[in-house]
């Protein structure tokens, strides 16, 4: 008979699989590009166990080749993480029963794909549910720090820079702008974001006009609610 | 490239900033159901905006004004689009486009 800890662990291993074949590429990906902006793959290991972020460790690289201020990161860093601050609110009372410390770390170690995970998981009888939830944010968590790891590592024995390979960033963004062109009731937020990013890298240049197009995007969203949430109703109840 | 000192700075601004998010609900709505509408549409629709953008900072030193007028990045990203609406897999997306742009960077 297992143990309901190993029971556990490979009910969730299971589970993450396809999160973590995901992850693992991903991982390497940014491995890589911190790599060939001239950091060694502690970095990268660092950067994966303590920000835990893949859109975010992906354009922090050019972020910090292009010599951004901490301010700028830091404030990019909210923006693009603030989805985070929804994720946790339905987890509060699942999380704050399994106790500290544990309880810290799952807050602490929820992304875009544990949450799906962790929201939709159903656990059969002989699986305890919080050991269960505990080894889908572990397993998927050691899965990118390894990743990024390996990708760093290979960045380092690829050791030439290799011209272009930064477009794989590009190349992330705009694959989740498509899946959210096709996934997002209105298309409002994305027009928006293109009309700002285009105003302002005319009106400010390359090195400028980010965080202006971010904070005006916000705005002419807030403008803009009655409209966009009036989609976002019709599509929840289609559904 | 940033010292160690400079690469710690920042990586650490990033990581504090990432885990207030993720410990937000904790922290200010002790842990309370409700956020105030205006904040929960934000988190659902800013997120397609910001890809956007994210996309525009990505491609912000490609020159547009004059040779190659971003050709190779133009193809590559048009690739990339093609490519995912057909088939829907990242991965495959991501590498196609990427190689495909660095062996459109040794043609100009």
């Amino acid at each position: 008979m297992q143990s309901p800890r190993l029971r556990a662990f490979r009910f969730a291993l299971k589970l993450n699989t396809p999160i973590m074949i995901e992850y693992f590429f991903l991982g390497i990906a940014s491995g890589i590009l911190l790599n060939q902006a001239g950091y060694a793959p502690i970095w990268s290991l660092l950067a994966a166990l303590f920000i835990y972020a893949g859109a975010m460790q992906i354009i922090m690289v050019p972020l910090m080749s292009g010599g951004a201020s901490l301010l700028t990161i830091a404030a990019m860093t909210f923006l693009i993480n603030a989805r985070h601050m929804f994720y946790g609110i339905g987890f509060v009372e699942r999380f704050r029963a399994m106790g500290r410390p544990r309880s810290i770390y799952m807050a602490l170690s929820v992304t875009d794909e544990t949450f799906t995970a962790l929201s939709t998981v159903q656990y059969p009888e002989n699986i305890d549910p919080q050991l269960g939830d505990f080894f889908i944010n572990l397993t998927a968590h050691m899965t990118w720090v390894i990743s990024c790891f390996l990708g760093g590592l290979a960045g380092e024995i690829l050791s030439l820079s290799i011209a272009g390979i930064d477009f794989c960033s590009t190349a992330f963004f705009i694959t989740a702008v498509v899946n959210q062109w096709q996934q997002f009731p209105s298309h409002i937020p994305a027009i928006t974001g293109a009309v700002s990013a285009v105003a302002f890298y005319l009106l400010l240049g390359p090195d400028g006009f980010i965080l202006p197009a971010l904070g005006a995007s916000m705005v002419a969203l807030m403008f803009l609610r009655d409209r966009v949430w009036l989609k976002m109703k019709e599509e929840q109840e289609r559904a | 490239m940033h010292s160690t000192v400079e690469t710690i700075c920042i990586l650490g601004t990033i990581a504090l900033v990432t885990a207030f998010t993720r410990a937000f609900p904790y922290l200010v709505f002790g842990g309370r159901r409700s956020m105030p509408a205006m904040a929960r549409y934000l988190g659902q629709a800013l997120p397609p905006a910001i890809m956007v953008i994210l996309v525009a900072y990505c491609l912000r030193n490609a020159s547009f004004t004059a040779y190659p007028f971003a050709l190779p990045e133009i193809a590559a990203a048009l690739l990339v689009v093609g490519l995912h609406l057909w088939k829907r897999n990242s991965m495959l997306s991501i590498l196609a486009g990427t190689l495909s742009y660095i062996f459109l960077l040794q043609l100009v």
